[in-house]
């Protein structure tokens, strides 16, 4: 028996006498002459075919346009439930979760801030028709399409209401969470939305341990409070909320006329049905005209403050990309501030790169993150300060009707209203008729 | 929907105004991603030349079997003997027994050809990506093999799980029908 160690000296006396680099061809590849043995190609399996791709989206574009018809035109929840069941098999155990309309925004806004980055055809239409959608008839994406949506809205079993300021306050997270995957796609840095994505690791039935267990919590609370993602996580749902205020055709929850006999008021498990306003309180007015102009005065000063604070919170919030993070490394190796190395500094110094090079790409995305935070924590304050805003202002209601921004389209009021069963008696008749 | 149509306020103007501008804005973008299209789909891999084996593969992915497998490029392959992609570092005997195999599944079989000639197979149901192999072959040997994606796992996410752990940057985006970057003789 051979001693291997004697081997590997060896071996390591020819490389450098040789003078070959790592990887390279030491042995050469031999040739048979013995035997007529054939030298085998490893195989390739190739990926899903595109054509599938292009299916997805087909399925999407009459998914969404049978929703609209089941909302608008058919009322009918059963209905509805039966084409969300299909689109969480579908798009989410079948399709396990990816490609869906919520990450793709961080492909399109990394489209947008990358002049290389392309963007497949399906994910541009998965961003695109929800929100055309939205536009004209909707959130009615939200309603049966939408996977993530579905999972929460089939273990909805015991609704307990969330008082209006605290939705209003949790839902100021979607808007925080939608300007951080929008930073952190621009840059490069991150798809936070997906790594986040609580119910994929459902869909997949594997995943990572942590994601797993915050999706399993959030189903718990799913039992008892309607869609927790959907209203107060979903970044891609603040896009169709805002839209959805626009819509040219909406979720009524009576078919004709509203008799306001209060029957819908607590049907909704959302939160959405807006119940009728009383006048103006002209006892309130005054103070309420001063508390509004401090608020509009106020909105710029809360931009100013959200922008620098998150400005100023660039090294931190620059660390989410890998760049970063190995120029920090790497400076802490030379300096001697650490002992030992990463992964990721071996690789660096195993490329022969310049240090020079890596912290000057470091600090250019570093300042896209001075810049970027600007962006991030204007955004944000724009939104506290119109939130503040729309509490103060008064809004006149005689009926009670579904919120144009909330409706999640989910059609569980229908049932509620009596107009709604004269409606369907006379379908009824008249079917009967003929 | 109640709207009545003789009845327009300023209310709606600007509603109808925000209405048309942001269908418009859709379509602006739309149009602008019409001009980023691509034609084909993108799928992961991993660029052996930068990939430094350093085992993330093998946990990191999202499926409970890593997508992530170990790929042998036969035509660069010495067929050598002494494997050291093969053998552990210190092997009891030069043999196929397990106490001496480098791969913590033994995935890999190790067939004679013709003296002093050895072929070397990977058992892809067998392999956990973890990359032992591709060092050991990389550090000592001709590097033929390595770690590539196979796309009859792979889930193609959005953001690659092992590519956000990935410390030397070796994962790519690469169009679907050119799904692998396999090494080939010749390459230095």
């Amino acid at each position: 028996m051979m001693r291997f160690d004697n081997i590997i000296i060896g071996m390591a006396l020819s490389l450098i006498l040789c003078g070959v680099t790592i990887g390279a061809e030491r042995f050469p590849p031999p040739d048979f002459v013995e035997t007529d043995h054939v030298i085998p190609s490893p195989t390739v399996p190739g990926p899903r075919q595109d054509i599938y791709e292009y299916i997805d989206a087909v399925v999407l574009l009459a998914a969404l346009g049978l929703s609209s018809y089941l909302v608008l035109r058919r009322r009918s929840r059963r209905a509805i439930f039966v084409l969300m069941v299909f689109s969480l098999l579908y798009f989410g155990f079948w399709r396990k979760g990816c490609v869906c309309s919520v990450g793709a925004v961080q492909n399109i806004v990394l489209s947008i801030f990358d002049r290389d980055y392309t963007v497949p055809i399906t994910v541009a239409v998965f961003f695109l028709l929800p929100l055309v959608f939205a536009l004209f008839f909707g959130r009615v994406f939200c309603a049966a399409v939408c996977p993530l949506g579905a999972i929460q809205d089939l273990v909805l079993l015991r609704p307990i209401s969330v008082p209006n300021w605290l939705e209003s306050g949790l839902r100021l997270f979607a808007y925080v969470y939608l300007a951080a995957a929008v930073l952190f796609a621009a840059t490069g840095s991150a798809f936070v939305i997906c790594r986040y994505d609580p119910f994929v690791a459902f869909f997949r039935l594997s995943g990572n341990l942590n994601i797993l267990i915050i999706g399993a919590c959030l189903l718990v609370i799913s039992v008892f409070i309607g869609r927790p993602y959907c209203r107060f996580i979903c970044p891609y749902g603040v896009l169709l909320r805002q839209l959805s205020r626009l819509s040219k055709w909406r979720v009524t929850i009576t078919p004709d006329e509203c008799i306001q006999c209060r029957l819908c008021e607590d049907s909704c498990p959302f939160g959405a049905i807006k119940k009728p306003t009383t006048d103006w309180p002209t006892t309130e007015y005054s103070r309420s005209k001063k508390r509004l102009a401090i608020l509009i005065l106020l909105l710029p000063v809360l931009m100013f403050l959200c922008g620098w604070a998150s400005s100023g919170l660039k090294t931190v919030t620059s660390r989410m990309h890998a760049t970063v993070r190995l120029a920090e490394r790497i400076y802490l190796e030379d300096t001697g501030k650490v002992e030992g190395t990463t992964d990721a500094s071996l690789a660096f110094r195993a490329t022969g790169k310049e240090q020079k090079e890596l912290y000057a790409d470091a600090s250019n995305i570093r300042a896209e993150f001075k810049l970027g935070g600007w962006f991030f924590g204007g955004f944000v304050g724009l939104v506290i300060g119109l939130k503040l805003i729309a509490v103060s202002v008064w809004r006149k209601r005689t009926d009670y009707e579904a919120g144009r921004a909330g409706c999640l389209a989910c059609g569980r009021c229908f049932q509620y209203c009596p107009k709604e069963h004269e409606r369907l008696k006379k379908i009824k008749e008249a079917r009967a008729k003929y | 929907m109640s709207e009545n149509k003789n009845d327009i306020t300023r209310r709606h103007l600007l509603r109808d105004g925000l209405w048309g501008g942001c269908l418009a804005g859709l379509g602006g973008l739309a149009g602008f991603l019409v001009g980023k299209l691509k034609k084909t789909n993108t799928v992961w891999q991993i660029d052996p030349y930068t990939c430094i084996a350093c085992g993330n593969c093998a946990t990191y992915c999202v499926l409970e079997e890593s997508a992530v497998k170990c790929v042998h490029a036969f035509a660069v392959c010495g067929y050598c003997k002494i494997c050291f992609g093969f053998f552990g570092p210190e092997p009891v005997e030069i043999n196929e027994g397990a106490e001496n195999q480098l791969c913590p599944t033994g995935a890999i079989t190790r067939t004679f050809v013709e003296e002093p000639y050895y072929e070397y197979t990977i058992d892809e149901s067998l392999c956990n990506g973890c990359g032992k192999c591709v060092k050991g072959c990389n550090t000592f040997g001709n590097g033929a093999l390595f770690l590539q994606v196979r796309h009859d796992r792979c889930l193609n996410c959005n953001e690659c799980s092992i590519a956000a752990a990935c410390p030397s940057g070796a994962f790519k985006r690469v169009p679907a029908d050119e799904p692998y970057m396999l090494k080939e003789a010749g390459h230095s």
